[in-house]
Order: C-alpha cells, then structure tokens, then sequence
C-alpha cells in the first residue's frame, strides 16, 4: 500500500465534490487528503486527491473516476514529477522566552525561501504558518510536539501541479 | 426569436422529441403542474401504478421488453424515496431510465419543507448522474443530458429532479438534439491489436470456453455471439443476465454457470485454458471463492465499460469495447478450431450430472412446471422475480429466438417480478408475457394487481407457492441446522393468507390452483386462451432445492449436488 496523488478536474457544479468522495467511501478506498478550488476556468475545478491503495485498487479508483460523468479528466501524479505543498498552522502555547527563541529558531531552520514563518505572537504563544510538502509538515509537527508542551494544529490537504521541469519531484 | 414557454411545456416537449410514447407515473403535489401538461397532450400514454417502487420495475420490464428509454415521473419526498430501490435495480442491471422527481420550490430548498428530500445525494451512488434543475434555462439542456447518458455506453437510470418553482417558469423553447458532455466519451471503438491478441490466445487453446453476460443482448449482439462461437467451435455458457443470449438448442450451448449453474458448466470454467468472457462483470455469483475461479486459465474480458475491467477478476486481456463491434470484427478473423475433444469432455460432464429435479414429495415439481411454460409458452417473454422459482426458471425454461429473459440480477429485488411483467406487456403488448414468481416476492408488489386490470394488460402468473421464503430456507435446510427462523409464510396452525383464488377475486381476475403434475399443461393452456391476467396458484413443496448449489465464498469446482 502506497501513497498515491491524483489531479481531477471536474464540473463546478453542486454535488460533485460529495459524488467524488461518495465513491471512495462506498467502495472502501481509503482517501487520504482531498482538496478542491476552481481553475482558470470559472465553471472547472480541480481537486489533488492523496489515497493510500495497492497498484490493482489504484487502477480502479482512477477507472471509477473516470468513468464519472462529471470528471472531466484525471491525471495520476504519483509517476510525474510535480510540485506539491501542504498548508499548515500550529499554535504553540505556554512559551518562555527560552521557548520562543528556539520556536523562531525552529522556523529559521526550516524555512526554505518563505514557507515556514511565524506569522503571529501573543504574551507566550506564538503561530507558525507554513507551506511545506506533506513528509516535512510531518517532521516539523513531530519536532514541535517534541519540544513544547501544548500545540495546536491546523492542516490543509495537498496542493500539487505538474512540474514545468522534469527533473523536479 | 421563437416565444418563451414554460419549464412544463419543455418537459412534454422534451419527451415528444425524445420519441417517448410511454411513461409510468405517479402524482402528487410537485408535480401537479407536469401532470396538469400531460392531460393536454396527446401521443404520450400515462400508466399510473399503485406504488413508487413497482412503477420503476414497470419502467423497467418495458425498458427490456423494447428496447427503448423508459421514462418514470413521480412526485418529491416520499415519492421519491419509493424509488430508490427500484432506481438500485435498474443501476446493477444497466437500463437505460430517466426518472423525473418533483421538488420543493428553489427556494424552500435545504429547509426541511414539506416533502423535501435530497434525492439526488441519495441516489448518487445508484444512478449514472443526477441533477437538480437550479435554473430554467438549464432545463433542456440537463433533460438532454439526461436521455444521452442513460441510453449510452453502458446504460443505467439517471434522475432529473425538478422544482416546482421551474415548471411554471417561462424561459427559452430550445431542446438541444445534442448536449456535449465534456466529462462522459463513451467507448465507440474497439483496440484492434488488444482484440488481436485475445484471438491468438483463443486460438491457440486446448480447452477454450466463452463466458456470456447481458451486455451482449444490451449491445444486441446475440447473432454476433452465435456466429462467432459456431465459426470456432467454441462451448458458451452464461450468465443469468446473459440467459438467452445463445439459443438453448445450439450444440455449443452449455447452460449457466454460477452458484445454480450447470455441472457441466461449472466444470468447464474449473477446467478451460482460455476464458473469453465478454459482457459479465463477474458478480461473485459468477465466480464462487474468486482465487479459485476459472483457476487454469488465461482470461480475456470485453467490456464497453473500462471500470469493469479487472475490478473483480484480474485479467490478461483487457478489451474495452461494444460487445457488437467486439464480435463484429473477431468473426472478420475467426477460423475454425478442432475442439471435438473438448466438447466430449463437456458432454460426458453433462451426462455425468444431467441438470433434472427429483420428483417432489408433495405438490407440483418446479421442473414439471418450467416444462410445461415451455410446452405452451414457446414464445413469451419470461419474466421472474427473485428466489428459488428464479433459478428453477434459469435451469429448466428454454428460450427460444426473440424471447426475452427479464429477470432481477445484480440487485436481486424481491418485488421486481410482477411489475416488470406488466411493464413487459406494456411495452409489448402482442406478446405473450410470463411470470415466474415465488409467494414471498408476490407480495411484496401484489398492489399492482390493480394496475394491471385497470389498463388491461396480459400476463400469466405462475405463483410458485411453497408457503415460505423458499431460497432463505434452503439455505437453512443445508447450513442452519433446519431452524427455519422467519421463513415460514404460514400461521402456526398451518393455514396460508392470503388464498390467492379469493385474493383474485376481489380483482375479478381469472384463477387456477394446480397441486399435481397433471394439471400443468392444462392450465397454462387455459391461461393461454384468456387475454387479460391469468394467476395460476402451483402448490409447491417447501423442501424442493435448487441444485447445484456453490456455497458462497468456495471455488464454483466445489458443487453441492443432493
Ligand atoms: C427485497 C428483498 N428482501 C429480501 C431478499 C432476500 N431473499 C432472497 S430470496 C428470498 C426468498 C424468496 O421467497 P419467495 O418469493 O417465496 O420465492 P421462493 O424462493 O420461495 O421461490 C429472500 C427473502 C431479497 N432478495 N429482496
């Protein structure tokens, strides 16, 4: 079992998001992120949709997608390279001043070219605000849990387009 | 500029373009407007059933007795939702239907109004596609949509959902001939080098075999099969929803396969090299204990639907394709193959375990009774409900050319038998419609007893009346130690309700009861000479099986036989 991505572009239209992920639960695939927004195109959007499925499953789920009549196309990502990104927000609370150093320390480390910053600071808290891949949100979020007592989080799913170069991944 | 008409008018005008002349409905107050628009319009009849779910079987059985698109119009919330189980039938077994609900005014919508549902969201997963008209100017195009859909690639019920509020509005007159649909390119071609090698594979086989389901009589492509099969020499067999898809007399015929299917049959997918299987989605009744079906051989599927392809059964070659164009162009290429040996093979299985009944104990055997429908019946279109009596039917009714088996198969719907018969003779009227029904099915949609005197149509019901839920049963009998919990139809004294004769009554329809072999033939004869409906009350014993039997879950090698 794998962690597949794939890009769906389907009819802005009322009900598909539920028809889309309706078909997942129905047929017990087991999806893992699913985000949705509109293209360029007014009446089109696209979703990245992350599920977790063996070679045979997966082949299934992008045949039951395609054969929806209100998806349009369906791109797998898992084989090309892309870019993705994951949304995320985390609160830490309870901070010192020891604590906040190292917080900001934390976020200069990871920080590659403006996705990890500390947006926000409170009396001892302070709020991370990141767009990282989905890997190094984890080890951000394993290293934050480590390190202080209580944070707070707050994901988005995965974004991912095509890359333009191909040795990207 | 030609004048704004009203979102009623358009939906008569939509049917009327569509070539509809048929549709099943049922009133109420969202669709009084509609309803309001047929009574004005000439050409299209109106059938009017006693209950939702039987309208849509009705819908059905006219769907597969012609052909054609049906068309089912019914009134929001709970007229709705009396739907859906007849919506989930049509889906598994891919007719091609257009539902039309009426709903609640755009603007009481998500306000829990009146005999407001979500009927959309609730048969999502039952239906092709499904939409709620938001705006007028939609109307014709979604209508459209919605007729495309249904009847192309592999059909199914789509359900068009209609405010109140859009019927009466005026907007645009236009009804497209055409709507392209971006997201939905049914297949229309064939992969000529995936075909090519299927037919290597085939040719090369010691011990080829075909697997027949019903998207050959879907793609009508009976002929095509026939053809095919005698060109090669190749043994078919079939599916319940592919019964008749093959004449019975062809010496290449080999009967069903399955959990009910033949010995033989079943012996033939344990031992073939090469399965072409073409128009089947292998339902697990089809294969028994998946690992262990069809274990030797090399498997190629046709299907007009992708996703059908290697989702129960992993194949090696994958064709996706009309099953006519499939046949159409493997005949161009098919050349005679020496299968003597084979068919000796399947022949001394046959003689092995002949598919016959030992006589029953009490009542009337089922065998004597399918013999009989064929004796008198030669022509009809057969139709069945679920249980028992639908797999006796599947074993012992021979079908000729040009009849028609319509039967429940994928969702297996109690219920479905009765008023897909009447909906058979709708669509059909010239000809001769019988039913093979269990007690148990019967009553659940025995309402529509009233829908069929009132409009005059003819079927012959031949009640299978074993006095219990005959299948459950027999699974009891075999593998519940006889503790036959809820399955018995009968009071604790014995005594049966209804007494059909008298129930028959009360519709002033005609009525036999045979309890002995004798009385077959004479009266299917009788019904025969009666137009109109004809219940034929056959005592059945409880105890009869049907056999072969491949428990669920184990290799369809492993039949139970006595
Ligand atoms: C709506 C529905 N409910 C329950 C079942 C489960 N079921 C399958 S066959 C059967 C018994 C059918 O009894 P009857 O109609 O008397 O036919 P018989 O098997 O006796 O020929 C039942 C309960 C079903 N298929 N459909």
């Amino acid at each position: 079992m794998k962690n597949r991505w794939i890009a769906l572009y389907v009819e802005n239209q009322v009900g598909v998001l539920a028809k889309v992920s309706g078909l997942f639960s129905a047929k017990s695939y087991n999806l893992q992120t699913l985000t949705v927004g509109t293209t360029e195109q007014e009446d089109v959007s696209r979703m990245t949709i992350s599920v977790k499925a063996d070679d045979v499953t997966f082949e299934q789920i992008k045949k039951q997608l395609n054969a929806m009549v209100e998806v349009i196309k369906v791109i797998d990502l898992t084989t090309i390279p892309i870019h993705m990104k994951e949304i995320l927000y985390a609160t830490v609370h309870g901070l010192d001043s020891v604590g906040k150093t190292e917080a900001f320390q934390i976020a200069e480390v990871f920080d590659r070219g403006g996705s990890v910053k500390i947006c926000d600071i409170g009396g001892d808290t302070v709020l991370f605000e990141c767009t990282l891949t989905e890997n190094k949100n984890n080890e951000l979020i394993a290293l934050l849990k480590s390190r202080f007592k209580k944070v707070q989080i707050v994901r988005g799913g995965a974004v991912a387009v095509e890359a333009i170069s191909r040795s990207n991944r | 500029m030609a004048l704004n008409i009203t979102g009623r008018k358009l939906f008569v005008k939509a049917l009327k373009e569509e070539g509809v002349d048929t549709i099943f409905a049922y009133p109420g107050g969202m669709i009084t407007d509609i309803v309001d628009e047929l009574y004005k319009t000439e050409g299209i009849r109106v059938v009017l059933g006693r209950h939702e779910q039987a309208l849509v079987h009705e819908a059905e059985g006219y769907a597969r007795a012609t052909g054609k698109t049906a068309v089912v119009l019914v009134t929001s919330g709970p007229g709705a939702t009396n739907t859906i189980t007849g919506i989930a039938d049509a889906y598994y077994d891919s007719i091609p239907m257009v539902i039309f609900t009426g709903q609640v005014p755009l603007h009481l919508i998500g306000n829990d109004a009146f005999q407001e549902v979500d009927i959309v969201g609730m048969t999502r997963s039952i239906t092709k596609f499904g939409v709620t008209v938001r705006n007028r100017e939609d109307m014709g195009k979604l209508i459209k949509m919605g007729f495309q859909v249904a009847s192309t690639g592999k059909p199914g019920p789509v359900l068009i959902d209609i405010p109140k509020d859009i019927q009466v509005t005026s907007g645009s007159p236009e009804y497209p001939d055409h709507v392209d649909i971006r997201g939905y390119h049914p297949n229309e071609n064939v992969h000529i080098g995936q075909l090519k090698k299927a037919y290597r594979l085939l040719k090369n086989a010691k011990r080829p075999l075909i697997l027949a389901g019903g998207g050959v009589r879907i793609a009508g492509a009976q002929k095509n099969l026939l053809e095919f099969a005698t060109k090669m020499n190749i043994p078919v067999t079939t599916t319940i929803m592919g019964k008749g898809v093959m004449p019975e007399d062809s010496p290449l015929y080999i009967g069903n396969c399955g959990m009910h299917g033949r010995f033989a049959a079943n012996k033939a997918v344990t031992e073939c090299d090469v399965l072409f299987s073409i128009g089947t989605r292998f339902n697990d009744r089809i294969t028994g204990e998946l690992d262990e079906f069809a274990p030797k051989a090399q498997i190629v599927h046709v299907d007009i639907a992708s996703a059908s392809i290697s989702r129960n059964v992993v194949v090696d070659v994958p064709v996706t394709a009309d099953a006519k164009i499939a046949l159409e162009r493997l005949c161009e290429y098919a050349e005679a193959m020496d299968t003597k040996k084979w068919l000796c093979e399947l022949k001394a299985w046959e003689k092995e375990h002949p598919l016959t009944m030992p006589k029953s104990k009490v009542g009337v055997c089922p065998q004597t009774i399918c013999e009989g429908i064929n004796e008198v019946f030669p022509k009809a279109n057969i139709v069945t409900d679920v249980g028992q009596h639908q797999m006796w039917a599947t074993q012992f009714i021979k079908l000729n050319e040009g009849q028609e088996f319509i039967t429940s198969g994928g969702l297996g719907t109690m219920g479905f038998g009765f008023p897909a018969a009447i909906g058979a003779s709708i669509g059909n009227p010239k000809k001769d419609v019988v039913l093979v029904t269990g007690d148990g099915g019967f009553q659940m949609n025995m309402q529509e007893m009233a829908t069929a005197m009132t409009i005059g149509v003819s079927v012959v019901i031949c009640l299978f009346n074993n006095s219990t839920l005959g299948m459950v049963r027999q699974m009891q009998q075999l593998f519940y130690g006889k503790r036959y919990e809820i399955t018995d139809l009968s009071a604790e004294d014995g005594s049966y309700y209804p007494d059909f004769l008298k129930w028959a009554e009360g519709y002033q329809c005609k009525a036999i009861r045979v309890t002995d072999a004798d009385g077959v033939v004479p009266a299917l004869k009788e019904a025969k000479k009666n137009k109109g409906i004809t219940l034929i009350d056959f005592i059945v014993s409880p105890d009869d099986l049907v056999l072969p039997m491949v428990k669920s879950g184990t290799p369809l090698g492993d039949m139970i036989l006595k």
